[in-house]
């Protein structure tokens, strides 16, 4: 069976012609993931029993008219999953065992996939390389000197290197379509409000969204359909109607307007970055798309915004992890001593920092300082886009300057880490949909192997439609994302 | 702008944090350049502007105050979860001394 060639598209076209069962689907991906993974570590956790008894009772009903029923998913390691362990990537979730699953992955098993098991990610989701996970650190499979991108990293580079065939995601400021870009596949974070986050373990959550990584838009807009849609057990889902998007990207792209700000192409960009970009943007004109110079002069105030509002949401957030209800508990003598102790031996040192961050910006005296003005100049972020999505359909942009850089390069430089959200951030600020799309290779600064390059599209509230549609055109008219890293 | 020493405790204090020495060392230096980093923010004139909690446009989702029953299994599972219980009860250290 060769991995390489399947998507969920073909994948379940393959099951419903027979011309392979779920367990044997289910088999080869889970010996692909005995094979590499030793050297990608991308799982923390693998359920290779119960992937395989689910695969035979497919097989037995022998109902695959469904897109999704039986095809390998891997799931981060943030969405609860009942009665297996669930770590977010931190040492103080090392023994937790929900007793109950994320609405997100009640919506997905309605469809059957097959879950392979567990995939890495920073602590908490703190992080843009996956070097913060207490687990491992996962390799850029293009390059396995260099990270994956992150905070979604186990599953971008779990898609990448065929350890399935699907993974689901959460993005709060990059999270999806950083490691997406960085990993060569596709990325899509929904709009704020599109897919439940119950059962998510929560980051910060006025920014927190989730989504599929796959191999082509196409598969992304299967899996928002099944994900997509109001829950009741997370108040800020909508009423907003649920398309069948693989309908909806059949389109042309001949007239849309596709803005291209010039605030997203400055230096700081490596130029084979920005180059890619642009091929892929002139690639788009020649399929008919109008492209518009376009300005968002707030933008460049997206990261501070973001560091004052993220952290902030996320110390409130992980306050729920006290030694007493679940998690590590240090076992002090006293409740003070047990909070003090619990929470210094089961955090990370990133999660310690922004911890910090928020705390200070949420502390009196400091308050309207960081965080009332941070949530003024969200407003004025937000407005920016509004106005321009009434001139264009779409605006595009490098998702990162840089492809990935090495593992343990920035650890030490937090301020540099964050600057590789640079692009990504404002999008969650103003809670828009976004999809990274593979655009082509540069050779990074320090080294010799291209590395992938990913293509950002940012659409309209509530409009995946439009910037899968682009995207999915592109992929009809381009190769990039049929390419694979040699392992 | 540098943090400093009894600031660092401060803030570890109310965030509940035990901190090494080492940790503090490095924070009060981290956070300083993080802090720097974040005045850019006082340069954006918001004297008119409201600040924006959340983006859906969604005001006031209501639902009813029910008390949904759970299973046994899924009780067990939340009781399992803590660290020590005590005849199905979370326990905790003493809060009141």
């Amino acid at each position: 069976m060769a991995l390489e060639q399947l998507t969920i598209k073909t994948a379940h076209e393959g099951l419903r012609k027979k011309e392979f069962s779920a367990r044997e689907l289910t088999e080869a991906y889970l010996e692909r993931v005995q094979v590499r993974d030793g050297r990608i570590d991308a799982f923390i956790t693998a359920t290779v029993e119960t992937a395989l008894a689910q695969a035979e009772k497919l097989d037995r009903k022998g109902d695959f008219s469904d897109p999704l029923c039986g095809i390998p998913v891997g799931i981060k390691d943030i969405f609860c999953t009942k009665g297996v362990r669930t770590t977010a990537g931190s040492k103080i979730l090392e023994k937790y065992v929900p007793p109950f699953s994320a609405t997100v992955i009640e919506k997905l098993n309605e469809h059957q996939p097959v879950m392979l098991g567990k995939l890495n990610m920073d602590e908490f989701a703190c992080g843009t390389s996956t070097e913060t996970s207490y687990y491992k650190k996962t390799k850029n499979p293009w390059d396995l000197e260099r990270i994956p991108g992150g905070s979604s990293g186990g599953s971008a580079a779990a898609v990448a290197a065929d350890e399935c065939i699907f993974a689901l995601g959460t993005d709060t400021g990059g999270s999806i379509r950083q490691p997406a870009a960085m990993c060569g596949v596709v990325g899509l974070k929904p709009t704020y409000g599109r897919v439940s986050r119950y059962g998510v373990i929560a980051m910060a959550s006025s920014l927190d969204q989730v989504g599929p990584i796959t191999k082509t838009a196409e598969d992304a807009a299967i899996v928002l359909s099944a994900i997509a849609g109001r829950d009741k057990r997370d108040a800020t889902t909508t009423q907003a109607d649920v398309l069948n998007y693989a309908e909806e990207i059949k389109k042309d792209i001949r007239g849309l307007k596709i803005g291209v700000p010039k605030e997203y192409f400055v230096e700081g960009t490596e130029a084979g970055v920005e180059q890619a970009v642009r091929e892929a943007l002139t690639q788009l004109e020649s399929m008919g798309a109008e492209l518009v110079d376009i300005s968002l002069p707030h933008s460049k105030y997206a990261l501070a915004t973001y560091y004052i509002i993220m952290p902030s949401e996320l110390s409130a957030n992980l306050a729920r992890y006290d030694g007493v209800r679940f998690g590590y508990s240090a076992a002090a003598p006293t409740l003070m001593e047990n909070y003090l102790q619990s929470r210094g031996a089961g955090f990370g040192p990133e999660i310690k920092r922004r911890i910090m961050i928020g705390t200070y910006s949420l502390s009196s005296g400091y308050y309207d300082a960081y965080y009332a003005q941070a949530q003024k100049v969200r407003t004025v972020i937000k407005r920016e886009f509004d106005e321009i999505f009434k001139t264009v359909d779409c605006i595009a942009s490098p998702v990162s300057p840089t492809v990935a850089f090495k593992i343990g390069e920035k650890i030490d430089d937090p301020l540099s880490m964050y600057l590789a959200d640079i692009f990504t951030v404002p999008v969650n600020i103003a809670g828009l949909p976004g999809i990274s799309v593979p655009c082509g290779f540069s050779k990074p600064s320090n080294g010799d192997t291209p590395l992938p390059v990913g293509l950002q599209l940012i659409g309209r509230p509530f409009d995946e439609a439009m910037i899968l549609r682009i995207a999915h055109q592109y992929q009809t008219a381009t190769d990039w994302h049929t390419q694979h890293p040699t392992l | 702008m540098k943090l400093k020493s009894d600031e660092i405790n401060h803030i570890a204090q109310l965030a509940r944090l035990g901190l090494t020495n080492e940790e503090k060392e490095r924070m009060a230096t981290q956070l300083s350049a993080i802090l720097d980093y974040l005045d850019q923010l006082k340069e954006v004139d918001t004297s008119d502007i409201n600040p924006t909690a959340q983006v859906t446009g969604l005001e006031n989702v209501m639902r009813d105050d029910e008390i949904e029953r759970i299973d046994s299994e899924t009780r067990k599972g939340l009781l399992d979860s803590a660290p020590e219980t005590e005849n199905d009860l979370v326990k905790s250290k003493a809060v009141f001394e």
